[in-house]
């Protein structure tokens, strides 16, 4: 195992590629606490089929792919929020409505550009190779910000999660919150989907939070084994990919799913191990 | 001195009026019952009350000293509530949060108080307990706490005692009221539960979008509008 690490770490793109999927990993993984809580978790694979769109057309415009991609689909989280809240339309299948619109037209974009080649594959299930140098510390820098944004806000975003009512009521202005949410993990979705692929990134966003809600019974704590499980199954997903010659996006999810079904298992025994105790 | 006064208050959605023609004043330390039917303007009076919705005409004036964000407020619980992982002490430390600007790191004093306030409601032991796991009495008593640490002068509390068991509810009132007389908390109330409010409240307000009884609550059970909702509780029970 510690040959194939240092075989990768040979390799720059992969020793890049390593740098920015842990960064996004970890604003991901904290990010995907407060929508998992909020029931907003559909709003990242809406997001994620939003700037597939984006890609396309940017590759078919032959503009740089991050600078049309993010303001675009950083628009479109404020849509779906707006949408969410008004509740004209029930928020869920207007996000599956705009993300279906979406990708539909991302791969009407392709087929008369260039037609279906491996852009599409790559934009659809994630290229390690797709980070150029500019990307790289692009990527660096908003995941640094999105993870400093996200710590000095805690405590608002904590109050914001459990309970929007009492928090605007005790003048949080939970709009301005929500929107912060909404922006950062607007950002998180445009920088990790061209690795792990659009239609794998929001699990990035989803696993993690999940996971960790097996086992831990408080709000921090929740958010600091998010943080570390999403890292840890990053790094073994590119590992096992680059050892099984795998696409990384896929070997990341199986990560992930792997680290769920052991946390749900350990969480199921130790509440059967108590409810024995509670009546013994 | 009244520390909270409506003047012919007028409130609505668009343009369907929910409440209208609503003016009373209350009492520093008064425990006033908000009573009426479903759909009767109650939820909407709450959010005006707390500054989250706009009156159409009139006003609603607090006292000074006391601002809409100091209104300690007891929300009906969300279905999202019942899965949160988060402890009592994330919980009520929250509360703190209405007096902070944007930096809002916790202090000393705000984790004093929430202390107080835990010991107060007699839950200083539940402090490192989940939330989720706890009975509905704890979990209201845990949003007490956190109202009490955004507040000391006023609480405005949402059907408290809806899925509460008789023995917690009854435990609830008596909290209450102890809070209420002892402390000289204002206390405002959203009910269903009549008896208990003329047993406990001072005053009593009924809507139905118009004020049908506001005074107190011993004058209320011999009104005509009392009479009338007491009346329909009774039969509601034959059925």
């Amino acid at each position: 195992m510690p040959a194939i690490i240092e075989a990768m770490f040979s390799y720059p793109f992969l020793t890049r590629a390593l740098i920015v999927g842990i960064l996004i990993s970890l604003c991901a993984a904290l990010l995907g606490v407060s929508l998992v809580l909020k029931r907003y978790s559909m709003i990242g694979d809406g997001l994620s089929h939003v700037g597939f769109g984006a890609l396309a057309a940017a590759a078919a415009m032959n503009a740089a792919p991050l600078y049309v991609a993010i303001p675009v689909v950083v628009l479109a989280a404020f849509l779906l929020l707006r949408i969410s809240e008004s509740g004209k339309i029930k928020g869920d299948s207007a996000i599956a409505l705009i993300s279906a619109s979406a990708l539909a037209i991302g791969v009407m974009i392709v087929s008369l550009s260039s037609g279906m080649n491996t852009d599409i594959y790559n934009y659809m299930f994630g290229s390690i190779l797709s980070m150029s140098s500019g990307d790289v510390t692009l990527s660096v820098v908003l995941s640094i910000v999105v993870i400093i944004l996200f710590a000095v806000f805690y405590n608002r975003i904590f109050a914001v999660t459990f309970d929007e009512t009492f928090a605007r009521a005790t003048g949080t202005k939970a709009g301005i919150y929500n929107m912060l949410i909404a922006l950062l993990t607007a950002l998180t979705i445009v920088l990790g989907m061209r690795m792990m692929g659009a239609m794998l990134i929001s699990s990035l966003i989803i696993f993690p939070a999940l996971t960790s809600m097996r086992v831990c019974k408080r709000f921090k704590s929740v958010i600091i084994c998010s943080a570390i499980v999403s890292a840890l199954c990053f790094f073994t997903g590119i590992s096992s990919s680059y050892a099984l010659s795998t696409p990384a996006g896929a070997s990341v999810v199986v990560a992930n799913l792997i680290a769920f079904l052991v946390f749900a298992a350990v969480g199921a025994i130790r509440d059967a191990m108590q409810l024995r105790l509670g009546k013994g | 001195m009244a520390v909270l006064s409506c003047e012919n208050l007028c409130l609505a959605y668009e343009n369907k009026i929910a409440v209208s023609g609503l003016s009373f004043s209350l009492e520093a330390g008064e425990y006033l019952c908000i009573v009426g039917e479903n759909g009767s303007g109650k939820s909407t009076l709450i959010k005006a009350l707390l500054g989250l919705k706009q009156p159409k005409s009139g006003r609603i004036s607090l006292s000074e000293g006391v601002k809409h964000t100091e209104i300690g407020y007891l929300p009906q619980q969300t279905p999202a509530q019942k899965d949160f992982p988060a402890s009592v002490w994330e919980v009520v430390l929250s509360g703190c949060l209405n007096a902070k600007g944007i930096i809002s790191f916790y202090t000393r004093k705000d984790r004093q108080r929430a202390m107080e306030n835990l010991e107060k409601l007699g839950i200083s032991d539940l402090k490192n307990a989940c939330y989720r796991e706890l009975s509905g009495g704890q979990q209201q008593r845990v949003l007490l706490a956190r109202a009490l640490c955004a507040t000391r002068k006023m609480l405005l509390l949402d059907e408290p005692v809806t899925g509460l068991d008789p023995i917690a509810t009854a435990e609830f009132y008596s909290l209450i009221r102890d809070l209420n007389k002892k402390d000289g908390v204002t206390v405002i109330m959203v009910s269903h539960d009549l008896h208990a409010a003329i047993e406990n409240a001072d005053k009593i307000l009924q809507l139905r979008c118009e004020p049908l009884y506001y005074g107190s609550a011993a004058g209320y059970a011999e009104s005509e509008p009392g009479k009338k909702l007491l009346g329909g509780d009774g039969n509601a029970c034959h059925h």
